[in-house]
């Protein structure tokens, strides 16, 4: 029997060494890391284990089975393709916050409770943040703070559901919950928010667009996919979900055809991609279920294939938006066969890997006959073949010429492209590997005749319907501009309450502050017992209530100072985590 | 970088005109097969002729003209969170 670790202990301990390695050893040391967690899955038994008794509880860092296997996998296997992908990079901090950021991922797969879930949940959270500060540019630390801001209200959510949880059962022990009770309402809004359900899902197109090159790679991979993960074990057949997801495989179609960043696309059409995992989540029979880990799978590999590419081109150029590309196939082609394998693996052609996994989902609706369900599905993945997978290689490696003569990456960004799209083709053609790690038994045959053909055609008369828009003109031109999401609310929102505490509020304390000075100076005529109440009411007025909006404008500008100093905040918050972390698994020994 | 123009395949409005000729064969042709594949759909009008072939047009330009309406609603100056 050989003996295995936590997966996530060997990532996180791991790149606690990053920064102490140096040339060829480190690049080795990064791409064996995955390695190693990928073998000590391999060795991994079936059961619930690495049980540590904290604090009268029990936590267990080694939750077993099929469906949280499925997942381990693939986020080990896009661990090392996005290591491969970020080796040119000299950043430590990046690699370190990539391989903190996918322990914690893999932390979140096989916790067995509540507790150390929460726990892997912030590590998880925090280490993405430094992947979008990382881009050192002032847009993306404002956006790496919005998304902090996003996920820490995500995470308090879980939180005090957790602990009304634990106080109405007594054990931290968690598996299938249901929405029933007010605990179980918060856990499922901090877990939706970040499977990116509407409308808690803005923090997505506004982050990982400013994102780093590489950052992207592993946010499109772990944030959302963990917490479909995380769904499907804890509210499979919810009927909220189905709605939830139907809604969003269609709203993000039509933002990702207006919006002018390609990776912001991406990031649209990532969360329709989500929306069939969630849509299935909710529809929780057995084919539903497969075909939500077999898409989350398929997804993870074409997703980063696409954000790799794009990030090449990004990389190469310094352009992402569509009105400042094209034509880049005449000195990238490797790349944009990359990007072009990746677009049809998400719009589910015959013999990429979407097309095995999405219709999976699709048919369940079907077969519980969902019929508006199935319409929005069906109508969904038209529409990511329009934007996804016509929109982005179109507009960045064909279109109008822009006169860019980038030349391809360098070879490990072209690596580990080329191992992703192999994984895309090799799954399509031979499902088999996908459909032996699901969680339930497989009698599903993708490749009827009908099937095959109804999806060409499908596609390809919504492709006929791209060609006629854009010859006759009625295609809505790419344009530079920002358009508003529900974040609206929150931001503008924010800064209006900034602006109230600043302004108005000031003004009132100031006012009642007069109006009490002037009462006080009439009182002072009368003796003894006003002295007293004068006295109260005094340092009621002057010093409680008056210091109340200079107390919001000081916060609000101490508030200004510590975003500049975002990366250590959050590293003070992170040690704590790994502090707590540690003292468990020292408790395992 | 090249300032050069490289003129590859597809800079010919010839070769893009071809291009597209062989997008409307494959067209028809997947209309064409459509007669011979044996159905077996869940609901009724699956399986009714050329579904999924007027279903993916009309979704697709339906997406379009939607999308521009939203644009007309959302689209704000790059600056406006600045």
């Amino acid at each position: 029997m050989i003996k295995t670790v936590p997966p996530a202990a060997i990532l996180i301990a791991g790149a606690l060494l990053v920064p102490f390695l140096k040339g060829r050893l480190k690049k080795a040391y990064l791409l064996v890391l995955p390695t190693l967690a990928f073998l000590n899955l391999l060795y991994m038994p079936a059961g619930r284990y690495w049980i540590v008794e904290f604090l009268s509880y029990d936590l267990i860092f080694g939750r077993v089975d099929k469906l949280s296997m499925a997942f381990g996998y693939v986020f080990v296997l896009i661990t090392f393709i996005g290591i491969l992908y970020a080796l040119n990079i000299k950043d430590d901090s990046q690699h370190m916050a990539s391989l903190m950021y996918a322990g914690g991922a893999l932390g979140v797969t096989f916790a067995g409770d509540l507790f150390s879930l929460y726990i892997f949940w912030e590590i998880l959270a925090i280490a993405s943040v430094f992947l979008i500060l990382a881009r050192k540019i002032s847009t993306s630390s404002a956006a790496a703070f919005r998304y902090f801001t996003w996920h820490f209200f995500g995470g308090l959510c879980l939180l005090a559901g957790i602990i009304l949880y634990v106080m109405n059962r007594g054990t931290p022990e968690f598996a299938y919950i249901g929405l029933n009770d007010g605990a179980s309402i918060l856990i499922f809004t901090g877990f939706c928010l970040n499977a990116a359900v509407f409308p808690l899902h803005a923090w997505l197109p506004d982050a990982y667009p400013r994102a780093t090159v590489t950052g992207a790679v592993f946010m499109s991979a772990l944030t959302t996919k963990s917490a479909v993960y995380i769904l499907a074990r804890t509210f499979p057949g919810t009927e909220l979900l189905i709605w939830a997801g139907a809604f969003m495989t269609c709203f993000p179609i039509f933002y990702a055809v207006i919006v002018n960043d390609i990776r912001r696309v991406l990031a649209y059409s990532l969360i329709n991609q989500v929306g069939f995992m969630v849509c299935g989540i909710g529809i929780g029979t057995q084919l539903a279920i497969n075909g939500v880990v077999a898409h989350a799978f398929s997804h993870i590999i074409y997703k980063a294939l696409l954000f790799m590419s794009t990030g090449a081109v990004l990389h190469m150029t310094g352009r992402i938006r569509a009105t400042d590309l094209g034509g880049l196939h005449k000195t990238m082609p490797f790349t944009a066969i990359c990007c072009m394998i990746g677009a049809a693996s998400i719009s589910a052609f015959p013999l990429f890997s979407g097309f095995v996994s999405k219709s999976m989902t699709v048919a369940a609706a079907a077969e519980e006959h969902l019929t508006i369900i199935w319409l929005m599905l069906m109508f969904a993945s038209a529409g990511v073949f329009h934007h996804a997978g016509i929109k982005v290689p179109f507009f960045v490696f064909f279109g109008h010429d822009s006169g860019i003569r980038a030349k391809e990456p360098p070879i490990n960004m072209r690596l580990a492209m080329g191992i992703a799209a192999f994984i895309c083709i090799f799954l399509g053609i031979y499902p088999q590997p996908l459909y032996r790690i699901l969680p339930h038994a497989v009698h599903y045959v993708p490749y009827t005749a009908f099937h095959v053909v109804g999806m060409l055609q499908l596609l390809m008369f919504g492709a006929l319907a791209f060609t006629v828009l854009v010859l006759s003109g009625y295609y809505p031109p790419e344009m530079r501009a920002v358009n508003l999401d529900t974040d609206w609310f929150a931001r503008v929102a924010g800064r209006k309450f900034i602006w109230f505490c600043n302004s108005p509020l000031k003004r009132i304390g100031v006012f009642i502050k007069g109006c009490v000075s002037r009462i006080v100076g009439q009182l002072k005529t009368v003796p003894d017992r006003s002295v007293i109440l004068e006295n109260g009411t005094d340092s009621f007025f002057h010093s409680g209530l008056t210091s109340l909006p200079n107390l919001l404008f000081v916060w609000g500008r101490h508030l200004r100072t510590e975003i500049k100093q975002l990366s250590w905040n959050l590293a003070y918050i992170l040690m704590p985590f790994f502090a707590l972390l540690a003292l468990m698994l020292l408790w395992l020994s | 970088m090249k300032t050069q123009r490289e003129i590859t395949l597809l800079d010919s409005p010839k070769n893009r005109a071809r291009v597209r000729k062989y997008f409307y064969i494959s067209l028809l042709i997947l209309l064409v097969i459509e007669f011979f594949t044996p159905k077996h759909g869940h609901f009724p009008w699956e399986e009714a002729y050329g579904f999924y072939a007027v279903y993916g047009f009309i979704g697709c330009v339906s997406l379009i003209f939607i999308a521009k309406g939203l644009r007309w609603l959302v689209k704000r100056k790059e600056d406006y969170y600045d």
